[in-house]
């Protein structure tokens, strides 16, 4: 079986007026099913392009991303957004949670676009909050709960729809360092119960909490490997100076 | 997701901001509302003319001739004799002279009543019905009495109901009043019952000119009506030999031509009050555009969760759809609220009822219109949703 995410040579370059930006210049890598993968870098980095080509948010100019084996460079829109749906799960900084609907209707606004019958969504959504300890806070709107809570929420939603990938990115970005921890700590154990993880962050500290980092400086990979080595923590201009 | 969840999410959207729902909605509330009104008041023209003109047959059949010299005349014999030579076609005729002048009762004088000379069959050919004594008779008209019968204003008015056997003066001439006629038009002032019916022989002398230039047949039945006019129009024609020398009209005709006129009026009306129907869808697509640029973030949410364009496109053209079709339903009941008014309005000031009636048919065009406004109007805005980037959505502030 191959990865679940491969980049070969991926490539993704803008105009910004006369000059060529290469936000994504050639990155290749795989992750493999199971995986706690931070992807760690200043901003401009290219870490955010990551994402959004990950997240099938965007689409490479140049390479190949396979999800799953599958060339989501060749997909349409529509495809595109199935596969959002059925594969990834989104953890963003800001929750992103609709604010007009209350905390077991965010959970199920995903699975509502899967075409998942009512009762199903509703049984999978009070699951998912259960699992990250939000069962009081059902029928809860998104302003009454604390960050922490909210963000647990969007974890919440990202895990009910049973997807291959968990995307966070910058997901303790918002919160104070202790709810934080506590957010990358049900990272950790959603990892162990058999999720791939991919966290995108720019903090050395918060990318460690992740067995395997890979380091991106301008829009190239500086560093692939286990975030106790040596290299793990080295800085972009370090990176460059070596 | 499907229709019924995006019906949802519509109904949900549209709830949380209530005040700009309706305000909204007014266009739509008041193109429907007037559209409503209007073809209801159309309706009860239609109505109150087809009404009237019903009250005095539909079998009626007149002929008018302005003449052609001296040489080439149709008397009343002849017409007489045409009615019995199409005893199929044709039941009656009458001669029908009106006489310009003062009525006076004792010391009365009525400046409303009409005066009209008539032959014996005048009576059945308007359907009118005597009250109290009889009507003209041929031998009244042969003898040149000077009887009358009077409407049922003229009797209550100036007789106080005892009018047989009174007097009554035309121009200066008595005449005995013989008889009464039933109620026709709730005795008022100026209408059907406010007249005054002598013999045409008497009313002939009495019009100077001597001439009697008008007739009301009465058609064998109602489908006999238009071989009766052709009929009447083919005895005319060989005498005068030009159709430009009289006229001849049905009273089904005379109906038809004010009904498609009231009809004319409605759509001009109509179409006037249909221009705010199209302000309001433009209202509809301002805030849906308003709307979207709101929520953009919403939407970027959205489609990060797999929502494909087709889902954002038709959350928002249902939710334009709904706001106006709620319009719609709105402004049929605010149609209706001012139809049941201007019912009590009209009939307050014009003492006829007219019933401000609005068809069902045109209530449902109505509102399958403010619906394909909504929808048509709430395109363009739905499809620069569903055209967003998530990227840039998910970002916007």
């Amino acid at each position: 079986m191959g990865a679940l995410i491969e980049f070969r040579e991926v490539y993704k370059l803008y105009q910004m007026g006369d000059e060529t930006v290469h936000a994504v210049d050639g990155i290749s890598m795989t992750v493999d099913k199971g995986e706690f993968v931070a992807i760690v870098g200043h901003s401009g980095s290219g870490k955010s392009t990551c994402m959004n080509i990950i997240g099938c948010l965007d689409v490479p100019t140049g390479g190949q991303y396979l999800l799953d084996g599958r060339d989501v460079g060749a997909m349409n829109d529509n495809q595109l957004a199935k596969i959002r749906n059925r594969m990834l799960g989104f953890i963003f900084q800001q929750y992103n949670l609709l604010p007009k609907l209350n905390v077991l209707e965010n959970v199920e606004v995903s699975m509502m676009y899967g075409g998942i019958p009512r009762g199903e969504r509703i049984e999978r959504a009070e699951a998912a909050l259960e699992r990250v300890g939000l069962t009081d806070k059902l029928r809860n709107m998104p302003s009454q709960l604390s960050g922490g809570q909210q963000q647990r929420v969007s974890i919440a939603r990202a895990l009910a729809g049973d997807p291959s990938v968990i995307l966070a990115d910058e997901p303790t970005g918002a919160l104070d360092s202790k709810t934080g921890h506590d957010v990358l700590h049900l990272l950790q154990e959603l990892n162990r119960e058999g999720n791939t993880i991919v966290l995108i962050t720019h903090d050395n500290s918060i990318a460690c909490m992740a067995p395997r980092i890979i380091r991106l400086a301008d829009g190239r990979i500086v560093y692939d490997g286990p975030s106790g080595a040596d290299g793990s923590v080295v800085t972009a201009e370090e990176a460059v100076a070596q | 997701m499907s229709f019924f969840q995006s019906f949802k999410l519509a109904l949900q959207s549209i709830r949380r901001s209530k005040m700009r729902a309706f305000l909204t909605m007014l266009g739509i509330i008041i193109g429907v509302g007037a559209v409503t009104v209007i073809v209801g008041m159309g309706n009860g023209m239609t109505n109150y003319i087809s009404d009237s003109f019903e009250s005095m047959g539909t079998n009626l059949v007149t002929a008018s001739i302005q003449g052609r010299g001296t040489s080439r005349t149709v008397d009343v014999d002849d017409m007489y004799a045409l009615v019995e030579k199409n005893p199929d076609v044709l039941s009656c005729v009458s001669p029908t002279v009106s006489v310009s002048g003062s009525v006076r009762a004792g010391d009365e004088t009525s400046s409303t009543t009409s005066v009209t000379g008539v032959g014996e069959d005048y009576a059945a050919i308007k359907r009118y019905t005597v009250e109290t004594g009889r009507f003209i008779q041929y031998v009244d008209i042969l003898r040149r009495q000077k009887v009358c019968v009077v409407g049922s204003y003229v009797a209550k008015e100036y007789f106080s109901g005892n009018a047989v056997g009174q007097t009554i003066k035309v121009n200066g001439n008595a005449f005995t009043i013989v008889g009464v006629l039933g109620e026709e038009a709730e005795s008022e002032e100026s209408s059907t019952d406010d007249a005054v019916y002598i013999p045409y022989t008497v009313a002939a002398k009495l019009s100077w000119t001597g001439k009697i230039t008008s007739y009301s047949f009465s058609a064998a039945s109602e489908d006999t009506v238009d071989s009766a006019v052709t009929l009447i129009k083919n005895a005319l024609y060989k005498v005068y030999e030009s159709d430009d020398y009289y006229t001849v009209t049905s009273m089904t005709e005379m109906v038809d031509s004010m009904e498609s006129m009231v009809n004319v009026v409605v759509l001009v009306l109509g179409a006037i009050a249909a221009i705010s129907l199209v302000v309001g869808g433009i209202g509809i697509m301002n805030i849906m555009l308003v709307s979207v640029t709101e929520r953009t973030r919403e939407i970027g949410i959205r489609k990060s969760l797999g929502a494909r364009q087709k889902d954002i496109m038709r959350q928002f053209v249902i939710e334009a759809g709904t706001i106006s079709a709620m319009g719609g339903v709105l402004g049929i009941a605010v149609g209706y609220g001012l139809s049941a008014v201007a019912t009590k309005v009209i009939t307050s000031m014009m003492s006829e009822t007219i019933t401000v009636a609005p068809s069902g048919s045109a209530v449902l065009v109505a509102f399958s219109v403010s619906v394909a406004i909504g929808v048509v109007f709430g395109y363009l805005p739905a499809r620069k949703a569903a055209r967003l980037n998530p990227i840039d959505a998910l970002r916007y502030e």
